[in-house]
């Protein structure tokens, strides 16, 4: 116990006493968390429209006010020609070209049709499938308002008629940073617990201070849980600093219970505490380590569920996906925070991510060798 | 010269000699490729919903099956009351609720109107929006089918072509994100924390006293990193042709020029960091807080820069990731020539030539 709390007082102190760490600990989290989630938005709106209008109709002029009232477009140029449109979506100035045909009114008033062309600019796929789907639902707003014009529809309406109504809950204003956020904070809280564990102790052999260690007689847990237990500290610190910045920033306030994110967070915090100390066994330098926990990192974070949902992975992936304690993380995160779920809910979750701490720690603690 | 050649043999020597980072550095861009090929799409498909169905009837149940068989949705649970809703929600095990009233069915046949909710988990609100688009679809299907799909009078219909990438893969936004990310990393990262690393070990110092001009040995140092980089854009090319069907529309010669100069922009910022650090841990920390997120976050690639505000959107001119990426998506998706890149290319070569300036003007040939 004694041999514990010196090596303790030398972990503290190393730490404390190298400015960069500190840097890494409060100043990147900071930084990220006022940073990302203002720019990771994917809200779809802003979309930048080209009309091509042959028409000149009222009609024509009456549809393009509708669209740009509606506060998804953005009226780029109004145009005569195509040419032209195309020309703005290759410099990027337009994301969708609207064109409206010749005799486009006549059609719709005599011939009970009329047709609107669309171009949309669909190398970002999600951002063209919704740009459509905003201007398409326009279109038929503006449509019906034409019919109910030239048609007097009887009181009783003879066409079956299906009104579907539909509400968000957890979030009602589908504030995209509601949902950012708690993931971010995930995100934080692994790359101190990973990163820095794995860095610690490489350092040590690369400047060969660890073979000092090795001959004194600490015991192996003993130098473990002397690494283990600073960052561990330090992990869940940078959490709470997250979840107060979180509050006041963007005004993300838990649904649920703290209790319920800080008992998951110390869990989680020893698995991924013991991937950095696997890492740090199997690798020679900083380096080495640096680039592998980078490598591991990368994959875990977009395996997470952090930007695309995770249900509409392929079935391998899905099953990778399994093995990946950050998604289960970033899903009790935004379930705690969003939804107000509590410790009976993430259970599952719960005794998966201490199976990963118990077999990530045993791995790493009979991997160590206290020879050089 | 031949100082020179001995010094880049060197390197050479260096990082064959190190397996794991060799394997590593070959490796990041084609597991990348793969995970953002295959495992990330935004497309939202087999979404679990569940069923309140409050009717019943032949309705009720005609519009389930049919929300069933649709490629985006299971229907995993039958409901009963709004309290088992939410409690589904917050388990986390469905997108997405389809509630039906009582005498759904009668108020079809007496009143020719009925109402559906749609209850959305809207914690993911793109999820949520698209859900609640594809499930109004779906009934509106249904209605259209039992309505016989009855021609109305005035109606305007519209007709949709997708630019650039009809599928709408989204291999087409990631491929240009991955060569600027890779790059970054390989060039900028490798190079700072190997200079570096010879300040921490001692061995700058050695080299600082051979007779070498201390430029050609940062220079020689870039070297093997150039050649990587080369590889490595070789790797992303072939894979996104032949595996992820991403055509080069573009000159491909084009593509290589302009990749030549981004990673010569990056090798600067990377001699540029590692004559301004003495620690690997600093050098690494600023790779990654300075450089590798701004890349990921602030080029366009992963998030959209006209939704930022307006500071974060006037900072990512700085970020010249942003503008290879617009380059590459220009030449590789779009097919366009120099013509319509000078201006990128221009920034480009400008930004290269005053981080090169800069990082010359801080290397010290004297250690502190």
């Amino acid at each position: 116990m004694r041999t514990l709390k010196f090596l303790l007082q030398k972990e503290f102190r190393q730490i404390f006493r190298d400015p960069a760490i500190i840097r890494i600990l409060f100043v990147m989290p900071l930084v990220q968390l006022m940073i990302l989630p203002r720019a990771a938005d994917y809200e779809v709106k802003n979309i930048k429209l080209s009309v091509v209008d042959h028409d000149h109709s009222t009609y024509s002029r009456q549809l393009v006010s509708k669209i740009t009232a509606s506060g998804y477009f953005i009226l780029n140029n109004y145009t005569g020609s195509y040419k032209e449109a195309m020309l703005e979506v290759e410099k990027d100035h337009a994301d969708l070209i609207l064109e409206i045909p010749a005799s486009f009114e006549k059609n719709v008033v005599k011939e009970d049709e009329g047709t609107l062309f669309m171009a949309v600019n669909a190398i970002n796929g999600t951002k063209a499938n919704l740009g459509a789907a905003y201007l398409r639902s326009i279109i038929q707003d503006f449509n019906r308002e034409v019919r109910m014009k030239w048609v007097q529809f009887p009181r009783f309406d003879p066409e079956m008629n299906l009104q579907v109504t539909s509400s968000n809950w957890f979030n009602p204003s589908l504030n995209y940073r509601y949902f950012m956020v708690p993931g971010i904070l995930v995100v934080l809280v692994t790359m101190v617990g990973a990163f820095l564990t794995s860095l610690n102790i490489v350092k040590e052999k690369e400047i060969g201070t660890i073979e000092q260690i090795n001959v004194t007689p600490i015991h192996k847990y003993h130098f473990i849980l002397g690494k283990l237990i600073p960052f561990w500290v330090l992990g869940m610190v940078v959490l709470s600093l997250g979840l107060i910045l979180a509050r006041f920033a963007y005004n993300v306030i838990p649904e649920g219970s703290l209790l319920t994110i800080y008992v998951f967070a110390a869990v989680y915090l020893l698995a991924v505490l013991g991937l950095g100390l696997l890492l740090s066994t199997y690798t020679a330098n900083q380096q080495q380590a640096m680039l592998l926990s980078f490598f591991i990192m990368m994959v875990f974070i977009l395996l997470g569920g952090l930007y695309t949902s995770i249900e509409s992975m392929p079935a391998w992936a899905q099953v990778v996906v399994k093995f990946n304690p950050v998604a289960y993380f970033v899903e009790v995160m935004r379930m705690v925070i969003l939804k107000g779920s509590s410790l009976g809910d993430i259970k599952q979750q719960l005794l998966i991510v201490f199976g990963f701490a118990v077999l990530l720690n045993g791995w790493a603690i009979l991997s160590y060798k206290k020879r050089a | 010269m031949k100082q020179f050649l001995s010094f880049v043999k060197k390197e050479f020597y260096h990082i064959g000699r190190d397996r794991r980072t060799l394997f590593i550095l070959l490796g990041m861009p084609i597991m990348q490729i793969i995970i953002f090929g295959f495992a990330l799409t935004n497309e939202v498909k087999n979404s679990k919903i569940a069923i309140l169905d409050n009717a019943q009837d032949v309705a009720s149940s005609d519009i389930r099956s049919q929300l069933d068989a649709s490629r985006y949705f299971d229907v995993v649970m039958e409901m009963h009351s709004y309290k088992e809703m939410e409690a589904a929600f917050k388990k986390g095990k469905i997108k997405l609720a389809v509630v039906f009233p009582q005498q759904f069915n009668s108020d079809l046949q007496h009143f020719n109107t009925a109402q559906i909710q749609l209850v959305a988990d809207a914690s993911d609100p793109n999820v949520a929006t698209t859900l609640t688009n594809y499930a109004t679809a779906v009934i509106m299907d249904y209605q259209d089918r039992v309505t016989n799909g009855r021609k109305l009078p005035y109606t305007i219909k519209t007709e949709m072509r997708m630019l650039y990438n009809p599928q709408l893969k989204g291999a087409y936004s990631f491929v240009p994100g991955v060569m600027a990310m890779v790059l970054m990393l390989v060039c900028t990262m490798m190079t700072a924390i190997t200079v570096v690393r010879e300040k921490e070990t001692g061995t700058m110092e050695i080299m600082l006293v051979s007779p070498v001009r201390p430029m050609k040995i940062v220079t020689a140092k870039a070297v093997p990193y150039l050649l990587l980089s080369m590889i490595n854009i070789a790797s992303i090319l072939l894979l996104s042709v032949f595996v992820l069907d991403v055509p080069i529309n573009g000159s491909l010669l084009l593509l290589i020029a302009e990749s030549i100069l981004f990673i010569l922009t990056s090798l600067a910022l990377g001699l540029l960091i590692s004559s301004s650090t003495d620690s690997q841990q600093t050098a690494m920390f600023i790779s990654l807080t300075g450089l590798f997120l701004p890349t990921v976050m602030l080029s366009g690639f992963m998030f959209p820069i006209e939704n930022m505000p307006l500071p974060l959107r006037i900072l990512s001119n700085a970020v010249p990731s942003k503008w290879y990426y617009d380059i590459v998506k220009s030449v590789m998706i779009k097919g366009l020539g120099i013509s319509a890149i000078w201006k990128e290319t221009l920034i480009l070569a400008g930004m290269t030539l005053f981080l090169l300036a800069l990082a010359i003007k801080k290397f010290k040939i004297r250690l502190a």
